[in-house]
This record gives structure tokens, sequence and C-alpha cells, in this order.
């Protein structure tokens, strides 16, 4: 069950993700990580993905033809808001590879529409959700909210409740937008209190071995 | 075919020249929009289909989604863990428990645990997986051909999927939506008579695909439909993101349980079908021989079926048993804090996938050490295949477009999420 998603080793993947830091101009590739020792994560500079994506699918030594996901992250925290996660993977060779690029909430990330056809929608769907632009993508309509919706819904700020309902008006015969009226408080139980955080005090690693920190301060 | 014209048809202009006779006629046709679904009957859900038609053939098709779209992934992030399962079976509505496989394999997978989950349990999620992967494919097989102008398979199909759901009630306590896997094993262990009810009627299906087999394989009518139609080279396929049946179809031998297997599937004895020219006929072939290969796996789980915990036995991931809660202070405080507070989840991010019986079912998870996801991308195979419609519709004709969207076998639940 360890390597579910690779056949190699941690080691050959590790040396995967040297190899593509090799090929590339320096600084290109920012960290090659290991997640858990299953999964080989690289984080690049996104003036450089289009070298890193290109080269992950031309070199016959990677070969990954198949761009299999490509997504959207939010930590609204950080100087450069968004991820953009990669998800590739090779059918020749049976390997997985993520690469993840970083982008600040104005910026924008070029398109692989051009490498992968199958990136459009995906890159629609990030637009979508997270308002994150994708230079040289031709058709970046919404794809998945409404028609004339405004405001990007997976971003941590948009409240899981939104600001508009619809109803169908019996007066007017139309199907009507109102701003959202909510018959309860929306309720969202913090578990992360002092009462759950004191799963930390030091020597409790022995009890709780198989829980993790608390939040990091 | 009905659907709504936006624009007026074109009129069909007969510009013949007088002298030409009826020998030498000029047709000019104008291109026209047609507006297909989100109500048709043959769009298998709320697909809204924007077709550009030269005539009779399709120019171009822009599939609108997301009329089906409830913001599960959004959800997810204001979620314990354990009460998110339930969003997952309504993506692929039509294969739930396949869909809770990747979710509970990429939290297991974060916790650290996936090496733990006890044997029997084990067997029961591949065995129920590919119970699903049969319901999955009947349920396309016939609706698809029921596109293509035959009704008949759909009613003894939709017997057999209805015993393969009492399967399903009598493990989970509900016909779709059964919330029974779990990270770290499954929900409960399976009632002691299901093992003989399912063996007897893996005696009787293999008849039924004959029967099945025997009213669509060699039919001219059918053949007409899907023979040629919607062609995918296995280039276009692994650019589009094509996975499961529909990129075997296409000639790439490439399945999950055999290239990156998982649970029990290293031990199994199963072959997998793949096809030649990558048309809805190949696709169509490729699930109906997909569904023997699965009822193998189904007979040989069953005779794996050994006695044992369905479950990890660590009360901070799973429930502890009901009658130990009745005794033990423990095990009620481990019950209670498990559904309110759930489990935390180690910082990290994981993309597990699972062949799901669409194709590469994906589960982009990231933990922030809490209680609830960060972040859940959902990664649905129908979502690339529906793209893939117009390079696939391109040239066809309006019915033929009909025959592709079957073939693809697409759900709406699982691609708008």
């Amino acid at each position: 069950m360890g390597e579910l998603t690779t056949n190699t080793g941690a080691s050959d993947m590790q040396a995967m993700g040297e190899a593509v830091r090799a090929a590339l101009p320096h600084g290109t590739v920012r960290a090659i990580e290991l997640e858990r020792g299953a999964e080989l994560v690289l984080r690049v500079r996104s003036d450089g993905l289009l070298d890193v994506l290109a080269l992950l699918r031309d070199a016959p030594q990677f070969a990954f033809e198949q761009l299999m996901d490509l997504c959207g992250v939010d930590w609204p925290e950080r100087p450069l808001r968004f991820e953009v996660v990669y998800n590739l993977l090779s059918l020749s060779r049976n390997q997985r590879i993520r690469v993840v690029t970083e982008v600040a909430d104005a910026g924008s990330v070029p398109s692989v529409a051009g490498l992968w056809p199958c990136a459009t929608w995906y890159e629609r769907e990030a637009w979508d959700m997270y308002g994150i632009v994708f230079e040289g993508q031709t058709d970046l309509r919404r794809l998945l909210t409404d028609y004339g919706f405004e405001g990007h819904p997976l971003r941590k700020d948009f409240p899981l409740t939104g600001y508009v309902e619809v109803r169908y008006d019996e007066e007017r015969k139309q199907v009507v937008y109102e701003p959202v009226k909510l018959m309860q408080d929306f309720r969202n139980f913090d578990f992360l209190s002092p009462w759950e955080g004191m799963t930390t005090l030091p020597g409790d690693e022995k009890i709780h071995h198989n829980r993790i920190e608390g939040p990091k301060p | 075919m009905s659907g709504t014209a936006i624009a007026n048809p074109g009129p069909v202009a007969d510009a013949a020249s007088p002298d030409a006779g009826a020998a030498r006629r000029t047709i000019e046709v104008d291109n026209h929009t047609l507006n297909f679904g989100p109500q048709h009957p043959a769009a298998h859900g709320v697909l809204r289909l924007i077709l550009e038609m030269k005539g009779e053939l399709v120019e171009r098709a822009d599939p609108h989604i997301g009329l089906l779209h409830r913001g599960t992934e959004k959800f997810v992030e204001y979620k314990p863990y354990l009460q998110t399962i339930p969003y997952m079976d309504r993506l692929d509505y039509v294969s739930p428990m396949c869909m809770e496989h990747s979710y509970a394999i990429a939290i297991e997978r974060l916790l650290g645990i996936d090496g733990d989950v006890p044997r029997r349990g084990r067997v029961i999620r591949t065995m129920f997986a590919e119970i699903t992967r049969i319901m999955n494919h009947l349920l396309n097989i016939t609706t698809y051909a029921l596109d293509c102008g035959a009704i008949t398979p759909a009613f003894p199909a939709f017997e057999q999927r209805e015993h393969l759901l009492e399967f399903y009630e009598a493990v989970g306590g509900s016909h779709y939506h059964v919330n029974y896997f779990r990270p770290g094993g499954v929900a409960k262990d399976v009632p002691p008579e299901i093992e003989a009810r399912i063996r007897t009627w893996c005696r009787q299906f293999p008849a039924f695909v004959e029967e099945l087999e025997g009213l669509l394989t060699e039919n001219r009518i059918f053949k007409q439909r899907t023979v040629d139609i919607g062609v995918m080279t296995p280039e276009q396929a692994m650019e589009w993101g094509f996975s499961g049946p529909n990129l075997r179809a296409s000639g790439c031998a490439w399945d999950l349980r055999k290239s990156q297997p998982y649970e029990i599937y290293p031990e199994l004895d199963f072959d997998i079908p793949v096809g030649r020219h990558g048309d809805c006929y190949d696709r169509y072939l490729v699930r109906v021989r997909e569904m023997m290969q699965s009822l193998r796996i189904v007979e040989q789980c069953l005779d794996r079926l050994e006695p044992g915990p369905v479950r990890i036995r660590d009360f901070k991931i799973a429930p502890p048993p009901r009658r130990e809660m009745k005794r033990s202070m423990e095990a009620l405080i481990h019950h209670f804090k498990l559904y309110t507070e759930g489990f935390h989840v180690p910082a990290g991010a994981t993309y597990t996938v699972t062949e799901a019986p669409k194709g590469e079912f994906g589960m982009y998870l990231v933990a922030d050490g809490t209680n609830r996801p960060y972040r859940c991308k959902i990664r649905a195979p129908g979502f690339a295949h529906l793209q893939a419609m117009e390079v696939l519709s391109k040239g066809h004709m309006l019915a033929d477009a009909v025959a592709i969207i079957g073939s693809l076998d697409i759900v709406f639940g699982e691609i708008d999420r």
C-alpha cells in the first residue's frame, strides 16, 4: 500500500526530481519534495512553468503524456496567495509527478493548453473558482457557476452560504435573485479552542501518538 | 432530435441555375446553432450542449456544464472528515462506493494508516468496488443503447442493478448513498447471509450478459450507430486526459488496478479488456467485457472473505464497537469525540487515485493539521471526457453526437461536483 501511486521507490523519485532540476536553468525548480516518501512534488517558479511542463511531457526520460488534474489552492495569508497544482501521469513509465507553482492575487500563470488541450476546462474552472488568470488561454469563460455569477466561490474569504439565492417568483412568473436570507445564523464550530489545543502539552505525544500537534502558533 | 434552435435555422436555399436542370443542383447550407439540453433525455443529466451545425453536421460542440454544481469542494472544507464522506456518494451517483473509495484511501494515506486496514475490510472494499463497477456499466450500456434506439436491454439490466443495490442496502442500509467506505475500513461488517446471496447472483449473471450481448453486440442498428463514430486515437486520448474504459477502448492497456494497484488487487486474477479502434462501439465492448472481469473479481473476493475485523482498531479514527460503548467510559468518550470533533489529520497533501468505473477518480486532498480538509479537489474522469466532446463529434451528424455522449459515460454529479 505504501507505493500506491508509483511503482518506484523514494530514492528513484528523488533522482528524477534532481534530473528535472538539472535539465532546467538554475532557480526554475525551487524545491523538490517527497510527500510522505511516496509522491514527488516539484515547486517551480511561475515564469519557468511552461519550460518545466514541456520538458516533463516531451523528454523521453520523463514522458508525462497526461495532465490528469489542474487545480488551485487558496492560502490567503501568503504573499503569493494561490497555488496552482498540476498532477501529471506517465502511462509509459507508470509514474506520477506533481508540479506546484505560486501566483499572487493579481498575477497570472502561463496557460498549458498548448501542451495538453484538456487543460482548457481545468483552467476555466480554476479561473471560475479562484480568479486565477491563465495567460494565453483564449477561452477563459466561467465554467461551473451560474451565468452572470460574481465572485470566486472557492476563495477562503467567500462565505459558504454565498451572497445571492434564487427562487421562483409566482407573481412575476420568473426566477428571481435575492440576497441570501438565513433562517438561522450560519454555524461554524471551532474545534481549535484552547481545550483542544491541550493535545500538545509536553509529554502528551506519548498518549496521543497517533494524533498530531495542534495548530501552529 | 428535439432541441430548440436559438438562431433560426438557415434556409436551405436551392440556388440551382435554371439551365442546369435536375442533374446539377447547388445547395447552400447556413450554419445554425442548436441548443441541446439541459433537459434532453439523451443528455444524461443536465448537459447543455451548444451545437453549431453546418447542415446536419456538427461544426462545433460547446458543452455548458455546472447546472448541477453544488459546491461539494467548498462544503468539504467546512466539515470534519467523517461528515464529508456522504458528499462523495453524491458525486457519481451511479457508482457511489467507488467515489468514497478514493476519499477514504486519501485520508488513510494522510493519517499514515493505509497499511493498517484489516484484511477483511480490504476484501469487502474490493468486492463492493467491483459490484459498483458492474452496476455502473449496466446503467451506462443500457442507457447508451437506449439513446441508439434499443429500449429492450434497459429492462433486464435494471433488474440486475436492483439486485446489486439490494446488496448495497444490506451492508450500508441505503440503496444509493451508503456512506460505507470509511477511513480505516468499512462502516460495519456485512450481514452473514450476504455471501450466499452474492454467490447466487454471481451464478446467474453470465447468462444475463450473454443475453445482453445477444441483443446488442451484433445488432445491425446498434453497430450502424456506433462503429466508427467518435474515434479517438491513443495519442488524442492521452492528450485529452482520458482514463478508464474510454482510454482502454483507444488501445492503451492502462488500468490503475494493475499498474498502480491498491487494496487486494495484486493477488487477484483478472484481465483488462482493451479496444482497438477507439470508437463508440469499442467503448461499449470494453465495458461489457469489463463486467465479466469484475464478476471474476467478486467471486475471488468471496473466496477470500475470512472472519476478522473490518475496520482499524484505533478509536481516534474509527468508532469503538457499540457493545463496548455501553460498558466502557473511555469508549463512550471516544465515540463522542469522534462524532463531534472528528479526528485531526497531519498537515500534508496527497493525490490519491482509484480506478472508478468511469476512469481515474482522483482526490487531491490538502490537510492543514485540523479536523477539516483544507482543500479537496475532486478529479472526475467524466470532466475530461466531456471536454473532448468537440473533437469527438466534429463532422458527425447530430444523432451521432447523442451516441458519443452515451458512449463516454457521462454523469453530471461528478462533472459539476
